[in-house]
């Protein structure tokens, strides 16, 4: 185990260094100096020469990226272009948002996907079953900013039971109201997210429910739950487990976009900001932050894979294959 | 994803992997399934179809009354800029189309040679190659779309091209589990004994063997990437105008959803028929390429 978890966190390392240098050569390769966003249209070409050695892309390529990974090291993300702050500090105060959104979302989403899945697996010929597996078809298919309208029209602007948008200025100073505002984007991500977590449950659990150890041990006298629960649970938890990880990385994604819907103040709202006014080092320090959240949360979810699943421990090749 | 099951469907002098073995009925390669998912996504595909022929204003025609409710004159009404809600509509999904299919053919072109390459690549290119792959899987779509329009600008060629990139990973990453996949049969390892040049086995063993989960893949991610399509519309990150997109239909629509809630709706209506067609065309498929499956359904 030991010697997995170091090869485990070597790799996280490496893809970590590899995902910086992508990030950096996209958009710097691309065309466009990261210059322009500091000028307007007819500035002079010594204005223009002034802009690029201010931002340091007059040097050359490696300088420039050892510059800026030095300053990663250092929890340094560089100033906006436009606000002139810090894009440390300012997304900090923004993931104060995002991070519970994607929680909460995502918890909620596990929690009504298990059983619904399960039982959509355990009753397949019934009516039931097949609606849920029906009902589940139609939410992958759903774009999560139309169901957030959706919900937005009858719950705020017609019942008028929960806020249609915006957060409390100072955030989760008053827990309440808070989590009120966050309840409609919360159920948005958490109903596309279950759609596609029922799916995965479903097979896992039909996968075990049709498995001849789980036949044997029923023919053994065990009761169903009693199969279930000594060997069925952990069987089906292994592919499930292993999707969870990347559900709760689209999860966070999928925060960004309905953050828009919501009028959320958080990572989303500023990346869609920073992209419409080419501000580089705002968004390539959310890029940055949301990798290596990603990447982390990959790492996490495999060591919980090998935790329930003892035959994964014989291997010694790490890396999610 | 079982080649054993299909070698003799593939044999290197004739493949035939259109016959169905001798006992299956033959009404099982269309299933219900199938016909509703063609169905549903024939009918946006026909609605694109008719606007390319006709359409009943011009897209740029503001002439209209603004939020007008449906009638005779504008058959679903008009938006906040008096243009017509149908035109808008079926403009749409001949966008939704354009970008789904564009970016399935680079998405689909670049991950199958990028995932051949590294099924037949050994040790440390074959490493190297999937710890890259995993990175830009571990990088969300939809981020990198964003990236991509960020660095580009706004445009119809900027959404294929972000979408269909990251795609490209997910396609090269299956590409590369069942190349290896069949690597290891040893009809591969007798073909190769008996004198076959590599790219033949690649024509003759490999695609024959790995096009029908490809091609289910291939149709859940033209879901999925007309569903990116959308959501970069909303953000206001799609193609501009002229070009309607559902996506930037309804997020103009959503201030005034209570007075005009056609244009809040109907986009959306049109967009959920679209990816549930086409994910039933997927599963369909599935069940025609993998009898075994069927089963557990």
């Amino acid at each position: 185990m030991t010697t997995y978890l170091l090869r485990r966190a070597a790799f996280l390392l490496v893809s970590f260094l590899l995902a910086c240098v992508v990030l950096f050569l996209l958009l710097r390769l691309l065309p466009g100096d990261p210059a322009n966003a500091l000028l307007s249209a007819g500035a002079t070409p010594e204005q223009i020469e002034a802009a690029r050695h201010q931002i340091g892309s007059d040097r050359p390529l490696p300088e420039q990226f050892a510059t800026w990974l030095g300053q990663i090291v250092t929890l340094d993300l560089g100033e906006s272009f436009i606000s002139t702050l810090p894009v440390g500090p300012e997304i900090a105060s923004r993931l104060v948002v995002t991070v519970p959104l994607t929680l909460l979302s995502f918890l909620l989403a596990v929690a009504v996907a298990v059983p619904v899945g399960f039982v959509a697996a355990h009753r397949a010929g019934t009516w039931y079953g097949s609606l849920l597996s029906g009902l589940s078809q139609l939410g992958i298919a759903v774009p999560a900013f139309w169901v957030g309208m959706l919900l937005v029209t009858v719950f705020a602007l017609k019942l008028r039971v929960f806020p249609a948008g915006g957060f409390p200025r100072d955030d989760w100073a008053d827990p309440v109201a808070a989590l009120t505002s966050l309840a409609l984007p919360v159920v948005t991500i958490a109903l596309v997210m279950s759609a596609s977590l029922i799916r995965y449950v479903r097979s896992a659990t039909l996968d075990v429910l049709g498995s001849d150890h789980l036949r044997t041990f029923r023919a053994l006298g065990s009761s169903f739950t009693g199969a279930m629960w000594r060997h069925g649970l952990r069987n089906a938890a292994v592919p499930v487990v292993s999707i969870l990880g990347i559900e709760l990385a689209t999860t966070f994604l999928g925060a960004v976009v309905v953050e828009s819907v919501f009028a959320l103040p958080g990572l989303g709202g500023m990346l869609v900001k920073g992209i419409a006014q080419h501000d580089y080092p705002v968004i390539q320090g959310i890029l940055f932050v949301s990798t290596f959240a990603v990447l982390l949360i990959g790492f996490a979810a495999d060591l919980a894979q090998r935790l329930i699943d003892p035959r994964l421990r014989g291997t010694v090749s790490g890396g999610p294959r | 994803m079982r080649p054993a099951m299909r070698v003799a469907a593939s044999s290197p002098k004739a493949p035939v992997p259109e016959a169905p073995a001798a006992d299956a009925p033959a009404r099982s390669r269309w299933s219900a399934t199938l016909v509703a998912g063609c169905v549903l996504a024939g009918l946006v595909v026909a609605v694109a179809a008719l606007s390319l022929l006709w359409l009943p204003y011009a897209p740029d025609d503001t002439s209209g009354d603004r939020l007008m409710p449906p009638g005779a004159e504008h058959l679903l009404g008009t938006d906040k800029l008096g243009r017509d809600l149908l035109t808008q509509l079926m403009i749409g999904a001949r966008i939704a189309l354009t970008v789904g299919a564009g970016s399935v053919l680079l998405g689909g072109v670049l991950g199958l040679l990028a995932g051949l390459a590294a099924g037949f690549a050994t040790r440390w290119l074959d490493d190297t190659v999937s710890a890259l792959l995993d990175i830009l899987i571990a990088f969300p779509t939809l981020l990198l779309a964003m990236l991509i329009v960020a660095v580009r600008s706004a445009s119809l060629g900027s959404a294929i091209l972000a979408i269909g990139l990251g795609m490209s990973a997910i396609v090269a990453r299956l590409t590369r589990v069942l190349v290896k996949r069949v690597l290891a049969q040893d009809f591969v390892t007798a073909s190769r004994t008996s004198g076959t040049s590599w790219p033949r086995v690649v024509t003759e063993h490999v695609l024959p063997n790995i096009w029908p989960t490809l091609l289910v893949n291939l149709a859940l991610q033209l879901g999925l990437a007309v569903l990116a399509e959308a959501s970069l519309s909303y953000l206001g990150l799609g193609p501009p105008p002229p070009n309607a997109s559902w996506g930037r239909m309804l997020q103009e629509a959503q201030a005034t959803v209570l007075t005009a809630p056609v244009g809040a709706v109907a986009p959306g209506v049109l967009l959920v028929v679209l990816v549930i067609g086409v994910n039933l065309i997927a599963d369909g498929l599935r069940d025609v390429a993998d009898p075994t499956r069927r089963r557990t359904r």
